[in-house]
């Protein structure tokens, strides 16, 4: 008879994600005796930072949350702010808005994808050796990221940190003859895109065939595939106003992690591009659909490995939503506005509630202000947070599936899964509660 | 031989160490001048054997100043990348506020867990050879600051405001929009790139060496404005700076 293994799994700082989480695994004569997510990133306590400051400055301080997603935290600022005042913005600055939130999708996507994800499946440590090996795919990678890093710039001023949105509008404005030069740019890259699906095909096989049944929550909206603005759903409890949201995080504290933990109807739910895929697969575009089906990718899928896939779909999804964005602006015809502009805003005291998906699922800022426009009371429930327990579970439910590999084909398998929720830990630890009556 | 390079973070957004994955085709270009070891973000080796460390993100914690002083002990050179790291950025707006109050808000009855301290640059800790500033940093400066120290020179970074570069790019100046910026104390090197897209000067770059507070003064009184309202805005920034001074 086999021995029954004893082993332990400490890896201290998993690479390639953004932020500080390690993964602790014990086992002892085959018996799980610890396998723990720990969060050890330092906290930034910006709900805290943010008391005090002036209503027109909480987009630049909370972007600062997180470097990879800042114009999601921007634009759920935004949203927070015009709510809690009664703000509202035109239709064409919703596009734009909508635009910059397709280009920071497609950022954040491509960079996990190309760069913290494909090493994994090319069987090396980073994307370094592979710009040897394999020069072809790492310049369309790069080629894809830079487009949506230029998008980014054309739309916000900057690529991270964005400058040009504003509360009730934007400072300046792309022009028309940019857009349009972007639509060819986004045609253009419809073949990159192609072949970076037929890569991550080829390697498919690399990722675990596992399934663990949860809750997935994301945005819903009927008219479209939910980033920008929709109800929460849930697909355990369907839908509900964003400014229920509380009963929908319920975050809650573990002594091993600096970040926050949350739960909904079970021990755990997924935020992320697989749960906006499983809620609403019928609004995603007719490339985007083709792309998932490449991959035999249906709604609903349990497999967290395949939040990677659902990425992939999704950038295709942003492109041709871009185009179409693009297309409307044009027909509407773009309206010019002053340069420096100001939009103008009645201060009032009051509290709102921002949600927006951002490249890892759902995210919250909440404010109060009072007639001043002074924020007196913040909130940012942030998705990699809404994650954690599920990733410890899955981590718990997928060891002894594998407990007979070797420890370091273990240590890589749940450094994938972790990988796979794409984390934002910096972002996760920004930390607090606050519970408003 | 090729200098090694490492990159390191601590209390930030790692907005910087993004912009770096975003020199794209430069960055293929850069691979070929240098050895990078270790690099979190981006690779799963790991070396304490390096030339140059790259260090993005504040101190927050008394327990991050070993691994600090662990990182200049093995370097020759320690650069400092983005304002949290150069200046204390944007964390050190909690300095302001009593700490134990921000930790028992943040963490309630569990705060004795979260230790924390006031923010501070790295060069509170440990010395630092060269700073690559902004929020995020540029990727043109980052490059022009890592061919500086290649060719063993010192990197040419502006002690004048701002302004200078507002003024040559032709913007209408913030305080006659009516809008309070702090350009004229902020160190250059951006290309006012904010005020460039619509917006004001936040000060992310820092204070320059020697800010003249008397002509940030007389602007104050042509426009109208209060020494409470200026001093409100140096906090986004300037933190650390400023309880230094």
């Amino acid at each position: 008879m086999k021995d029954k293994p004893s082993f332990d799994v400490e890896v201290h700082h998993v690479t390639r994600v953004e932020g500080h989480g390690n993964i602790y695994v014990s086992v002892k004569n085959g018996t799980i005796e610890r396998c723990e997510w720990a969060i050890s990133e330092a906290p930034r306590f910006f709900e805290a930072m943010v008391i005090g400051r002036q209503w027109n400055e909480l987009h630049h301080i909370t972007s600062r949350t997180c470097g990879i997603c800042s114009i999601g935290h921007t634009l759920a600022s935004l949203k927070a702010t015009e709510a809690a005042m009664g703000i509202t913005i035109g239709e064409q600055d919703l596009k734009l808005r909508k635009l910059a939130l397709h280009a920071e999708n497609m950022q954040s996507h491509l960079l996990h994808l190309g760069f913290l994800v494909l090493p994994d499946l090319m069987d090396v440590g980073s994307i370094i050796p592979l710009a040897s090996s394999h020069p072809k795919e790492v310049k369309t990678v790069l080629r894809l990221h830079r487009l949506a890093n230029e998008m980014s710039n054309m739309i916000c001023g900057r690529t991270t940190h964005p400058q040009r949105l504003l509360p009730g509008g934007f400072s300046k404005i792309p022009t028309m003859k940019e857009l349009t030069a972007l639509r060819d740019r986004l045609k253009a890259a419809i073949d990159d895109l192609q072949a970076v699906a037929e890569l991550f095909r080829s390697r498919i096989h690399k990722f675990p065939d596992f399934i663990r049944e949860t809750e997935f929550i994301a945005l819903t909206n009927p008219k479209e595939y939910a980033l920008y603005d929709g109800q929460i759903a849930s697909t355990d409890t369907g839908t509900a106003p964003v400014n229920e949201y509380l009963l929908f995080t319920n975050e809650y504290i573990v002594p091993h992690s600096t970040a926050k933990w949350a739960k909904h109807a079970r021990e755990s739910y997924m935020v992320g591009a697989l749960a906006r895929f499983n809620i609403n697969y019928d609004l995603l575009s007719p490339l985007a659909k083709k792309t998932a089906e490449m991959f035999k990718l249906k709604p609903i899928c349990h497999n967290p490995f395949m939040n990677n896939i659902a990425q992939l779909v999704e950038v295709v999804h942003s492109v041709e939503d871009s185009i179409k964005l693009i297309n409307e602006l044009e027909t509407a015809g773009l309206r010019s506005q002053p340069e420096y502009y100001k939009p103008e805003v009645k201060v009032k005291a009051g509290r709102g509630v921002g949600a927006v998906e951002v490249p890892r699922g759902i995210l919250f800022h909440d404010y109060k202000y009072n007639e001043k426009g002074v924020c007196i009371k913040a909130n940012c429930v942030i998705p990699t947070n809404q994650n954690h327990a599920n990733i410890e579970l899955d981590m718990k439910a997928l060891l002894p599936k594998i407990i007979d590999k070797t420890p370091k084909e273990i240590e890589l398998t749940l450094e994938m899964l972790v990988r796979a929720y794409d984390p934002c830990i910096s972002c996760s630890t920004h930390a607090i509660k606050i519970h408003f009556t | 031989m090729k200098p090694k390079v490492a990159f390191f973070d601590f209390a930030g957004c790692e907005g910087d160490q993004l912009q770096i994955a975003n020199l794209e085709e430069e960055l293929l270009t850069l691979l070929g001048q240098v050895e990078v070891v270790s690099f979190r973000e981006v690779m799963k080796e790991h070396s304490d054997n390096y030339d140059i460390a790259f260090v993005e993100g504040s101190c927050t914690r008394l327990q991050d100043e070993d691994r600090l002083k662990q990182i200049r002990k093995n370097a020759k050179i320690v650069v400092a990348i983005g304002s949290c790291a150069t200046i204390g950025g944007i964390n050190s707006l909690k300095n302001y506020q009593d700490l134990d109050e921000v930790r028992k808000t943040v963490y309630g009855d569990k705060a004795y867990l979260f230790d924390t301290y006031a923010a501070r640059p790295i060069d509170a800790i440990i010395p630092v050879d060269a700073y690559v500033h902004g929020c995020p940093i540029d990727r043109e400066e980052f490059l022009s600051v890592i061919k500086s120290l290649l060719l063993g020179k010192k990197p040419d970074i502006p002690n004048y405001p701002v302004c200078v570069e507002c003024k040559k790019n032709e913007n209408v100046c913030a305080f006659e929009r009516g809008q309070f910026c702090v350009g004229p104390v902020t160190r250059a090197g951006c290309n006012s790139c904010c005020v460039n897209e619509g917006t004001i000067c936040w000060g992310c770059r820092g204070l320059v060496d020697n800010p003249n507070e008397n002509s940030q003064k007389e602007v104050l009184i042509k426009y109208g404005l209060t020494v409470d309202e200026a001093i409100d805005k140096f906090k986004l920034y300037f933190g650390w700076q400023e309880r230094k001074r």
